[in-house]
């Protein structure tokens, strides 16, 4: 058998690169996987499909790092509307001010040089 | 553990290495052979007798192999599952298998590390994860913390409540000769302290210091031959539910509730005949999650549980009798030191933190980010 010629995390970034927010759906377990990997985590199958979300979803859990140096940031876990959960952050809010139950879009950050590009999300009333 | 046998192994020696602050060049080796030796010494076996050995690290990639060089044994057993902090309990339920299955007859389990000494990055491997790594969380920590921010949103738990598991702690390691930190700490010194990763400042979060501990395991038959009364093993049981955060599919409810419901099971107990109980509070969350997840409480009323002193010295439920990693002693993985708590008290071996009714505890560890769960509960003879 050949190798495939592309894992699951390059697929992912090529569809942020191309500003989507890219997830797997397993048919046989008719729900959606996430992180995007070769095997359904539910059934054990290897027919998943890549779909695009639509990029909307609501905070899950928040927290706001102090690091030792430079300015607290947020770091949280977003629940997309098609059903899988990632973390990421969101932006244009201060830290404290990301509250669970708020809605948030998404968008790509790129940080440039040799780094991938990230999924991020914004307050949706913004 | 379907088919383990309940009360089948017991844990018959026990010790700490040296904790805290340890003498430079020390090596986590060091530590482990120290433990075994006075690990030994408790039970009054010695390294000819033990057949079987356990260890996980994390500063040493093949541990078990490190190990077996350093003390020049070759065990007929050896097993090396690495869960982070929870491996000591898996490690137990291992060994009394091994044991009851005659593959071997004295049992070692150790663990040490220098993390204090040699600095938390030196510690332990830091791994980069693609769908995290980017969004810089401070792990653990900041994933106990998410953990914590929904159980504020869900439950209306509060700071002041995740306060007292510290404030609990310290009280209980003021009591302990060999505990690291003893100041008096109030909830409003816990709330005022440096922010870490909110809701959590540094007093939520486990110390960092150097340790390690060894325990040594026998059959029930040979067990009642030696020197201490014997710690059995009743019931072990575990539930693995993710390794990252953003997979814990609700970040409410742990592995610690399959963990708990196995090891009562085999157990033939509930929470409620539970005398002791020693949990992995790596942060202050944990102690909540925990006992709520194994029954003492019900879901979602952990912060009012732990509140006005009912986990303390005096409250209604003795909890993390030697401070805990909060205020005792927390070397990288901390799981092997609550077992070692847990016989001491079935023995009555501990002094001022002594608890009243000592027949039966509930140890639970916690290894990764709320990942691998794994619970041990300990009887003595009367409860066999």
């Amino acid at each position: 058998m050949p190798n495939d010629s592309t894992s699951p995390y390059a697929t992912y970034v090529s569809h942020l690169e191309k500003g989507e927010l890219a997830y797997q759906f397993s048919p046989a377990a008719n729900r959606a996987v996430f992180f995007p990997r070769l095997i359904c985590p539910y059934t054990g199958s290897d027919q998943l499909e890549w779909r695009v979300s639509q990029g909307r979803g609501t905070v899950y859990a928040t927290t706001v790092v102090h690091p030792a140096e430079g300015a607290p940031f947020n770091v949280a876990l977003i629940d997309c509307d098609e059903g899988f959960r990632l973390m990421s952050r969101v932006e244009d809010v201060a830290p404290m001010d990301v509250k669970i139950g708020m809605r948030v879009k998404f968008r790509v950050h790129r940080p440039g040089g040799e780094e991938d590009p990230v999924a991020v999300f914004t307050p949706e009333a913004a | 553990m379907e088919n383990l046998k309940r009360g089948a192994a017991a844990i018959v020696g026990v010790a700490e290495s040296d904790l805290g602050q340890v003498a430079d060049g020390m090596s986590p080796m060091d530590l482990s052979a120290q433990a075994i030796m006075r690990a030994l010494a408790d039970c009054g076996l010695t390294l000819k007798d033990v057949d079987g050995l356990f260890c996980a690290m994390t500063q040493q990639r093949m541990s078990i192999v490190s190990l077996i060089e350093y003390l020049g044994v070759a065990p007929k057993f050896i097993g090396s599952s690495m869960t982070g902090g929870s491996s000591f309990e898996f490690h137990v339920a291992q060994a009394a298998a091994a044991i009851d299955a005659g593959l071997c007859n004295v049992a070692v389990i150790a663990y040490g590390s220098t993390q204090r000494s040699v600095g938390r990055k030196q510690a332990s491997a830091r791994e980069v994860n693609p769908y995290e790594t980017p969004f810089k969380p401070f792990l653990p920590t900041s994933a106990y913390a998410l953990a914590a921010s929904r159980h504020m949103h869900q439950f209306g738990t509060t700071r002041e409540q995740l306060a007292e598991v510290a404030v609990a702690a310290r009280k209980w390691a003021q009591l302990n000769p060999v505990a690291w930190e003893k100041k008096p700490l109030t909830v409003e010194d816990v709330l005022k302290s440096r922010m870490i990763s909110y809701p959590f400042t540094v007093r939520d979060c486990c110390l960092v210091t150097d340790g390690g501990g060894a325990i040594v395991m026998t059959s029930a038959a040979q067990a009642k031959s030696l020197k201490k009364p014997p710690a059995f093993v009743l019931g072990c049981g575990h539930g693995v539910t993710h390794m990252n955060i953003s997979s814990m599919p609700d970040l409410t409810v742990t592995g610690a509730k399959a963990a708990g419901e196995a090891a009562y099971r085999m157990a033939k107990l509930s929470a409620k005949d539970i005398d002791v109980v020693e949990l992995y509070d790596a942060f202050t969350i944990n102690t909540i999650l925990f006992l709520e997840d194994l029954g003492f409480c019900r879901k979602g009323e952990g912060g009012a549980f732990v509140s006005g002193g009912n986990i303390a010295p005096g409250g209604r439920l003795p909890v993390n009798t030697n401070g805990g990693g909060l205020s005792y002693c927390h070397p990288g993985m901390y799981g092997l030191l609550i077992l070692i708590e847990g016989v001491r008290q079935l023995r009555g071996e501990c002094g001022a933190r002594q608890v009243k009714k000592h027949d039966t505890a509930m140890v639970h560890g916690n290894g990764g980010v709320l990942s691998a769960q794994a619970s041990v509960i300990l009887g003595t003879s009367a409860t066999v």
